[in-house]
């Protein structure tokens, strides 16, 4: 990993001049002829990979109505210059969403537009800003379309509406099917049709983690909590990242899902089989991979029986189960319709706390003062509950209510306009820290405000992948690894669990309370 | 990509993980963390130990909360926190650790 400088923080969140190549690399490791291969692409950069790569986009255009309206509407009004984390905190322009629009703009513009393949005989295609596609542009793809988190901050400002995030995706779709796809998500999505999930976690170790929680829960609370793998007849199937199983803070989330299953009385499992509600086929861009990924949560909610699928705690996760499951892997005519499909945690959590029946003791969260990150893909791709914008207010009234402080950032950073938290979109790996550190600048400006002036102490997220990105990125701008927390963590913290031993027993992050 | 050690050369993939887990010993251990300008101490041996054992039977590294609570059964509960992992692995015990101990890189939203 190159050397690379953490950018430096300002009160407001600092607009820099652009400087040109800021950010020039070769890009993430390519994918291996293996990962590939499991995906259904090509194991690597085809014969004639030019033409094919047009043609690819060609029917993307056609395929996707969205992507040609993007491509086609784009009036380079500036507004989206200064919206996207990467460009501030990098100074790249071709990080400005427009500019990285513009590099599958300008090959879509000579090939499939008739004023381009017009110009493009008389040579005169650099008229319109339409280019060839040739090696170096193929570069620029490979490299530029890793550095966006395909967070669709630049959407809500662009007065069209123009989804960077959906020409992301056919970008790197279009690469990944000429042989270049990226090593991150195409090992991952390889290891979930192989093993069930994004961690390669099989059944035998996912069982053994689960008796372990089950454990811990029981010596910290003395009630038996189950947290069930496999078990058919269930009412509820919780499909959850599998981070929830094997990093922290997300474990923390996961005990916090079955401490209030256990309290509503509904009877839940884990399913082995679709032990991971990440979808990275969402990622790559590519329908296929997503529609097989999504189908194993059908087939299992068919083999174990349940009525409810309910989502844990996964931020594009959820955008997918939100608005795509029903179309990728629908009907589901055979689950209860009386409840939402799928349902989120939060949402499971709050009906309950709405209607009261869970009792809680917020001063075990006394010792922290808490802010909520709202992540890119629940805040701009989904919804929660009943109301427009239950996404923003359902987390922060589970928090109000498992805590006694509570203090939001700066307006313009959190709700619709959230920052990414800088990990998002297939770039949550290390050989991307430098794009990784320098994205979250703007959330850290923002985070770092109300440590300074509210005095919080930690932040809370729904998404495997900002809890994992924070945890790493933190101590770049001097904040520490664990003021990174689950919104389960906290519910778990404060209930009080029926026939639970002492009301007041040792919070469970006690490790990570300051000393 | 390769690591030379004993005059012997181990296959390594882009970020210095060995490529075939049964090629791993005590001194490509050492050649591993050395990359890294690491050295390894009994407290990083515990933990390795530990992973390869874990990893022998269940295919996978352990969760760090599985990991964080062996450590505490066998040497100690002042062990048994991910704080302590933290001081021996700066990088990360799963995926620090996992290297020397000459497993694959966990992957995912870790």
């Amino acid at each position: 990993m190159a050397d690379f400088e953490t950018p430096e923080l300002f009160k407001h969140i600092h607009i820099p001049k652009p400087v040109p190549g800021a950010m020039e690399s070769v890009g993430p490791f390519i994918a291996k002829p293996d990962h590939q291969t499991a995906l259904g692409f090509p194991a690597e950069l085809v014969d004639n990979w030019e033409q094919k790569a047009v043609d690819a986009m060609g029917e993307a255009v056609k395929k996707y109505r969205g992507l040609a309206v993007f491509l086609d509407s784009c009036v380079k009004c500036g507004a989206c210059t200064d919206k996207c984390h990467y460009y501030l905190g990098s100074s790249d322009p071709k990080n400005m969403p427009v500019a990285r629009q513009d590099l599958f703009r300008s090959v879509y513009r000579k090939y499939h537009t008739p004023a381009g393949k017009f110009l493009s005989k008389l040579g005169l295609e650099w008229l319109i800003g339409a280019k060839t596609m040739d090696k170096s542009v193929l570069d620029d793809w490979y490299n530029y379309y890793h550095q966006c988190s395909e967070c669709r901050r630049c959407s809500v400002y662009c007065p069209y509406g123009i989804d960077t995030a959906e020409i992301t995706m056919a970008a790197r779709d279009v690469m990944a099917q000429i042989g270049q796809g990226m090593k991150y998500s195409n090992e991952i999505i390889a290891k979930v049709y192989k093993i069930g999930n994004n961690l390669g976690l099989p059944e035998p170790a996912l069982a053994d983690t689960l008796e372990g929680l089950e454990e811990d829960i029981e010596d910290e609370t003395g009630v038996k909590v189950e947290l069930p793998l496999d078990r058919k007849g269930c009412d509820i199937l919780l499909i959850t990242p599998s981070a929830d199983f094997f990093a922290e803070p997300h474990v923390d989330g996961l005990m916090g899902y079955a401490k209030v299953f256990h309290e509503a009385g509904v009877s839940w499992t884990i399913s082995s089989k679709a032990s991971e509600a990440a979808n990275f086929g969402l990622f790559i861009g590519n329908y296929d991979n997503m529609r097989k990924i999504s189908l194993r949560i059908r087939e299992a909610a068919i083999d174990l029986g349940v009525k409810r699928i309910v989502y844990g705690e996964c931020g594009h996760a959820w955008r997918v189960g939100y608005s795509f499951l029903n179309t990728l892997a629908g009907p589901f005519d055979f689950l209860d319709q009386n409840y939402p499909i799928p349902q989120h945690i939060c949402e499971f959590t709050h009906d309950l706390i709405k209607k009261d029946k869970l009792k809680f003791d917020p001063s075990e969260n006394d010792w922290m003062t808490l802010t909520f990150h709202d992540s890119c893909n629940v805040a701009r791709g989904s919804r929660m509950g009943d109301k427009a914008g239950g996404q923003f207010t359902i987390p922060r009234d589970i928090i109000k209510t498992v805590c006694n402080n509570f203090v939001d950032m700066a307006p313009e950073t959190i709700g619709e306009g959230t920052y990414c938290c800088g990990g998002g979109g297939g770039l949550l790996t290390d050989d991307l820290m430098a794009v990784r550190v320098k994205g979250a600048m703007p959330r850290m400006t923002a985070l770092t405000n109300v440590v300074k002036e509210d005095g919080v102490t930690h932040m809370a997220a729904i998404c495997a992948i900002c809890k994992s990105q924070f945890s790493k990125v933190l101590p770049y701008y001097n904040l520490g690894m664990d003021m990174i927390v689950s919104v389960h963590q906290l519910v778990s913290n404060a209930i009080i669990l029926t026939g639970q031993e002492s009301e007041k027993g040792e919070p469970e992050t006690a490790e990570s309370k300051p000393e | 990509m390769a690591l030379e050690v004993n005059g012997k050369s181990y296959e390594v993939d882009e970020e210095g993980y060995l490529a075939n887990l049964n090629e791993w010993d005590k001194d490509v251990a050492g050649a591993l963390a050395a990359s890294d300008d690491a050295e390894l101490t009994d407290s990083h041996w515990e933990v390795i130990n530990f992973l390869r054992e874990y990893y022998e039977e269940y295919q996978i590294a352990p969760a760090v909360r599985v990991l964080t609570k062996a450590i505490g059964k066998r040497l100690g509960k002042e062990k048994g926190n991910s704080k302590y992992l933290y001081e021996l692995f700066p990088y990360g015990p799963a995926k620090q650790a996992c290297k020397y101990a000459g497993l694959p890189k966990p992957t995912g939203c870790v």
